[in-house]
């Protein structure tokens, strides 16, 4: 993955709208942290290959980026962003990763459903 | 010493559930010629070790990880690793029964005669929980003169505390580095830990030494069953 380049993720994002898409969209503080931490209030969620179609999408802020789709009957949206990645399947891979190097975040946008 | 067995059968969530505290385990029943069957439920899609800057996607991490698995099997000695197809953090959502079907045919099949999985409700993850669940039911359910024995590993903050200390302890110091290997094997998930660990074993710290040559099990006592 590349860290967040504004210009250019804001092109691929652009790619998609108008179609069909599969999103998998993320948080997380991983399954340990009321482990190793036992104050800590521990809250996340994923969805995989949700079937949408967005209008008009953007990128916003110096990473940690914001993300925004903005949908026929509502939204998605997601903090942190700090990497992407295009990948050989044509994919829109977004992740933000914390200062140890684990993903908080992500945010994915395919044509074709997930694995 | 660890007791002989006639098959062990090690059920376990994520890849390198097993490297901690049963590669060694593992890898001794190996070297004394009983046949051990790993079978790992998911391939630990979710796992968020990913580095900063990321050496893995969320989509390509399963496959790094399903070699890193096959690698440490090969550490283990272990050949008959199966891999079943289930998506990280998702056991718990699955058919009750489904999963425990699953364990029955594991057992059926390999006929163990000690299987090894968490010990349910201390055992942290929602996945080893819900493994461990399944795992009890289905053990459970054979009949008492055929059952193999179940050890389980547990490691809930109040393991001591409620369950006592572990009543198996084994000795793996002569597969030390078939274990260190194991965990070598789950780079992408152990790169930090090792760092830390190999440096304290360089300097024979003493509790880094018997954490890495001692595994510790608690026999499952069949009053607390999961029905």
């Amino acid at each position: 993955m590349q860290p967040v380049n504004l210009e250019k993720v804001q092109t691929l994002i652009n790619r998609f709208a108008g179609k069909d898409v599969y999103i998998h969209l993320e948080t997380t503080n991983g399954a340990y942290a009321a482990h190793v931490d036992e104050k800590f209030f521990n809250a996340g969620a994923f969805i995989r290959n949700a079937k949408v179609r967005y209008e008009l999408g953007k990128i916003i802020g110096e990473a940690p980026s914001r993300v925004g789709l903005k949908l026929e009957m509502g939204w998605i949206y997601a903090q942190g962003i700090t990497h992407y990645e295009f990948d050989s399947k044509e994919r829109l891979l977004m992740a933000g990763h914390d200062y140890q190097g684990k993903l908080a975040v992500s945010l994915q946008i395919s044509e074709t459903p997930f694995e | 010493m660890i007791a002989k067995e006639k098959h062990v059968l090690v059920i376990f969530p994520h890849p390198d559930d097993e490297a901690f505290g049963v590669s060694g385990t593992i890898a001794s029943h190996i070297q004394a010629n009983t046949p051990v069957t790993y079978a790992c439920l998911t391939l630990g899609q979710m796992g968020r070790n990913l580095g900063n800057p990321p050496f893995a996607t969320r989509e390509s991490l399963p496959l790094i990880r399903k070699q890193e698995l096959l690698n440490a099997a090969q550490a283990m000695g272990l050949t008959d690793l199966r891999m079943m197809g289930l998506h990280d953090k998702t056991i718990e959502f699955e058919n009750d029964e489904k999963m425990v079907k699953m364990m029955r045919d594991l057992i059926d099949e390999v006929q163990p005669s000690l299987v090894i999985t968490f010990y349910p409700d201390y055992s942290v993850h929602p996945d080893h929980e819900a493994t461990a669940r399944a795992v009890v039911r289905a053990v459970g359910r054979t009949p008492e003169d055929v059952r193999p024995k179940l050890h389980c590993v547990a490691f809930a903050n109040n393991t001591l505390g409620a369950l006592g200390a572990p009543d198996i302890l084994h000795d793996v110091s002569a597969v030390k580095e078939q274990k260190l290997d194991a965990m070598r094997a789950h780079i992408s998930q152990t790169a930090w830990m090792l760092e830390d660990l190999e440096k304290r074993l360089g300097e024979n710290e003493p509790e880094a030494v018997k954490w890495v040559t001692t595994e510790r099990f608690y026999t499952y006592r069949w009053d607390q069953g999961y029905k």
